[in-house]
């Protein structure tokens, strides 16, 4: 087995020709065995250096090709098209960098062409050993699957059901619309959340490509791009749907009140019966067993006494549904910071402070308190309110990133509590970061024209331990204003903390159930922080909103309608060829030990009891080689990066070396 | 700067496809100037180095290995990095046993944005190894190498 291989030196300008000396390179190259031509040009992959290869390949029957040049993450998908044009499998194609790793990164001409002969001897010899291959095609269900059904999830809902494809959209609450649905105002324009919500749930609600799944979670994925199958557990609601009209009554009936401390965060109550908030979609309520009177102590019952249709269902059990998707986008959303977390601050000792959604519920018409500002008392208005920013950001102690949208937040409360009490308001900030559309002019309104004082410092403390006149009853807040240098207690009436947005408590179980990674604080990591943001490395599989990264809703829906975009695109084209790196078990083999089984973090292995040998599905793995180290046997091989390609191109570059021992200065 | 004389190591050098070797480009478009002892096999992930890749390179001349990776927790294949980190120890310690100087075998990740602290670890790792001298270990007999035949499909 001979191989013709044609190595292609590239000058790129003076970029590598003006250290490596390239003429003398080229002239090495070819005399190096199974090369049958070696050339140098001016610039490879102008149409020029691409026609010179193609012509090799055809006229000398080349069987291989080396281009020594850039990084391959520039060009080598320009040079493998380039073999495949002329006739030539693009996979039996390797690249040395010697621009990135030679002539950019060493000072010395004579050390740099030695360097240059090692990484093109290493290509050299791993190049014979490089095998065609061929991209793996598959087809792509066009049933789309959405996790999560806060705004980011029912954008990318909406624009897929649009598009004409089918989405399941599963969310673990009883209705959807995320944490905005609990807000009041939305900054910068100030417009009610619920009024521009609102008509998206309606929409996502009724559409018929939509099918709702809400008090669901999935339990199970298996599969992969094109051809997921998904379990999902929908919780029993005790409520049959298919009778219940949504009229309320059942909640009205209720005895049983319980503090909601998901969407009233605590600061109301609801039944235990009950639909989180009047426009919940769907309008369906649930039964919270854990509080319900007649679970707890085996009567009452009077929702199903009330209830006109006999939807009141108490025997119904949990229901695991199935079915097939093709592409998943995942926008699981936030977790608000635990203020508790910081005790210098008081949050859940003191009672009047407060944190940034107790507060978006305080401030909320359609909440416990009808909208008005008030103590925890329940009737006294405040006359000076404390809003500390950055609560658990931009912290080493607790969350070193920035939350991105508590500045904006907190002017915004500044605004409400301003606009509805009168009150004096005090910011405590870091920086103000107010970056986008409409923002900083949102934040010199507020300089200008709400009167509120802006301290630059952090909270040290809050406390209810007066020393000087004046401050008994009130809340002190000490900080050191570093405007003036000076320290400072400022009594008030009320404290908002303006905590910052955290990854789901459950995001690294989520992450794992779909095969996709988290950084090391917990978001979802997208496959290129700046070119790919919304797909991962698990082709299939994208996120968006904030279970990325902290966001505002205007970025969020972006996001959801790019993830839903890629979707689409990928759905259009009915199939997807991956690239055929992939791991594969030679059955003759294995020895059967299971030792790969766990090393797969995409569950691409499985072991097949009745053969007693273990399995790769191509389709699920993504190529790591991972299992391939770690199979004692050698049983496994990932093509492209055979043992064969890397001991060789090991010895390749060593080869050079071996002759080259004597001191050369650096 | 060196003196003529000084002994100059040869290393092996392994990357992930991710993060490390998107490090060496980077130290590459930032033009820094780091020792050019150390030549980089490209690999998709560090969870593909088998320890017979280390002992290859050491067996055919090399005077040091480098294994490098995405940051724990960067992985883009979610958590092989730490299987990496695993074997690595494992790998070290079976070298110790068969004599090897620990600083001849290094681990160091870096992220794509790292180049500058790539080519700072590669500078510290070439003279750790200049200070150990040549590693003259026998070469290994074999060098014809077959790949078991892929499952039929
Ligand atoms: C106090 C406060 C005020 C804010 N005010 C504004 C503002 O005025 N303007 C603005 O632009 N931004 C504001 N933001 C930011 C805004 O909240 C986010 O940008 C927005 O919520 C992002 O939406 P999302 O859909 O990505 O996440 P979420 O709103 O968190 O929705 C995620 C959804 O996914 C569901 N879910 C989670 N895990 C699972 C699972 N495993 N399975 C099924 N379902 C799941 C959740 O129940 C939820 O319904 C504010 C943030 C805070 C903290
Ligand atoms: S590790 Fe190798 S021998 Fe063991 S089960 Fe997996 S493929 Fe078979
Ligand atoms: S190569 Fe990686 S992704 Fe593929 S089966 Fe092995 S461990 Fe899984
Ligand atoms: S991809 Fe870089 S270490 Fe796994």
């Amino acid at each position: 087995m001979s191989e013709k291989v044609g190595v292609y030196i590239c000058h790129c300008g003076a970029n590598i020709a003006g250290v490596v000396d390239v003429a003398a390179l080229s002239h090495w190259a070819g005399e190096l065995p199974d090369v049958a031509v070696a050339r140098d040009y001016k610039f490879m992959c102008s149409s020029l250096g691409q026609e010179l290869i193609e012509k090799d390949i055809q006229e000398l029957g080349l069987t291989r090709v080396v281009v020594a040049a850039c990084s391959p993450h520039l060009h080598e998908a320009t040079f493998r098209n380039c073999c495949k044009r002329a006739g030539l499998n693009p996979y039996l194609f390797e690249m040395a960098s010697i621009r990135e790793q030679v002539s950019w990164v060493t000072a010395n001409k004579t050390v740099a062409l030695e360097k240059s002969k090692a990484l093109i001897s290493g290509a050299v010899h791993r190049v014979i050993h490089n095998q065609a291959l061929e991209p793996i095609i598959v087809d792509i269900n066009p049933n789309v699957l959405v996790v999560g059904g806060g705004i980011t999830g029912i954008q990318a809902a909406l624009e897929i059901a649009d598009a004409g494809y089918h989405v399941y959209l599963v969310e673990r609450e009883p209705s959807i619309g995320g944490h905005m649905a609990q807000f009041d105002k939305t900054f910068p324009t100030l417009d009610c959340s619920a009024c521009i919500l609102t008509p998206k749930m309606f929409s996502a609600g009724t559409h018929p490509n939509i099918t709702l799944l809400t008090w669901s979670e999935v339990e199970k994925v298996d599969g992969y791009v094109g051809n997921f199958t998904v379990k999902v557990r929908q919780k029993a609601r005790k409520v049959n749907t298919e009778l219940c009209t949504g009229c309320g009554i059942c909640e009205q009936k209720c005895p049983k009140k319980v503090i909601d401390t998901v969407f009233e965060a605590g600061m109301g109550l609801r039944k235990a019966v009950y639909t989180p908030f009047p426009q919940a979609v769907p309008k369906y309520p649930v039964m919270d067993v854990q509080n319900c009177t007649f679970f707890q102590k085996g009567t009452c019952k009077a929702c199903e006494k009330f209830c006109p249709t006999g939807a009141i269902d108490f025997k119904q059990e949990d229901k695991v549904v199935s079915f097939d998707v093709g592409n998943i986008i995942l926008a699981t959303g936030w977790d608000l910071f635990d203020c508790r977390r910081i005790p210098q601050y008081g949050y859940g000792r003191l009672a009047n402070v407060y944190n940034s959604l107790e507060f978006e519920r305080l401030s909320n018409a359609a909440g416990p308190t009808g909208g008005k500002v008030i103590l925890r008392d329940g009737v006294t208005v405040p006359q000076s309110v404390g809003i500390i920013h950055c609560v658990g950001s931009r912290d080493k102690n607790y969350n070193p990133y920035c939350s991105a949208i508590c500045c904006m937040q907190s002017l915004k409360f500044a605004h409400l509590v301003k606009e509805k009490t009168g009150a004096q308001v005090y910011n405590f900030y870091i920086d103000i970061r107010t970056p986008l559309k409409a923002y900083d002019e949102f934040y010199q309104h507020i300089l200008e024209t709400d009167e509120t004082r802006f301290v630059r410092g952090k909270v040290a403390e809050v406390t209810d331990a007066a020393r000087l006149p004046g401050e008994e009853g009130k809340l002190i807040i000490q900080v050191e204003d570093t405007l003036i240098g000076k320290q400072r207690r400022i009594p008030v009436d009320m404290v908002i903390l303006s905590a910052g947005l955290e990854p789901r408590h459950d995001a690294k179980e989520v992450a794992k159930l779909f095969g996709i990674g988290c950084s090391a604080d917990q978001w979802f990591i997208e496959r290129h922080p700046k070119l790919d943001p919304v797909a991962t490395m698990t082709e299939g599989v994208f996120v968006a909103g904030v279970c990325q990264g902290p966001k505002d809703i205007p970025l969020s829906v972006t996001q959801g309608a790019a993830a839903a975009a890629r979707v689409i695109g990928l759905v259009n084209r009915k199939q997807v060829s991956l690239e055929p790196v992939r791991a594969s078990v030679n059955a003759e083999q294995c020895s059967g030990c299971r030792i790969c089984n766990n090393q797969c973090p995409f569950n691409a292995i499985s072991f097949l009891v009745d053969k007693g040998v273990s399995e790769i599905n191509p389709a699920l793995c993504q190529g790591c080689g991972t299992c391939v180290a770690a199979c004692p046997a050698g049983a496994i091989t990932g093509s492209h990066y055979t043992n064969a390609q890397i001991l060789s191109q090991i010895e390749g570059i060593l080869e050079v070396e071996l002759g080259q021992r004597e001191a050369v200065p650096a | 700067m060196s003196d003529n004389n000084q002994f100059e190591p040869v290393i092996v050098g392994f990357t992930c496809n991710w993060c490390s070797y998107r490090a060496a480009d980077a130290a590459g478009m930032a033009r820094i100037k780091y020792s050019p002892n150390v030549r980089l096999i490209r690999l998709m992930c560090s969870g593909r180095i088998d320890p017979q890749f280390v002992l290859k390179a050491l067996s055919e001349g090399a005077d040091g290995v480098l294994i490098t990776g995405c940051h724990p927790g960067d992985c883009h294949y979610v958590e092989q990095n730490y299987k990496t980190l695993r074997r690595y120890a494992l790998l070290k310690r079976t070298l110790r046993q068969m004599g090897l100087e620990d600083n001849r075998v290094r681990l160091v990740w870096a992220s794509a944005a790292e180049g500058r602290i790539l080519a700072e670890e590669i500078d510290k790792f070439v003279s750790d190894v200049r200070a150990l001298g040549p590693l003259n270990w026998i070469k290994m007999a074999t060098t014809t190498y077959v790949d078991p035949a892929p499952a039929s499909a």
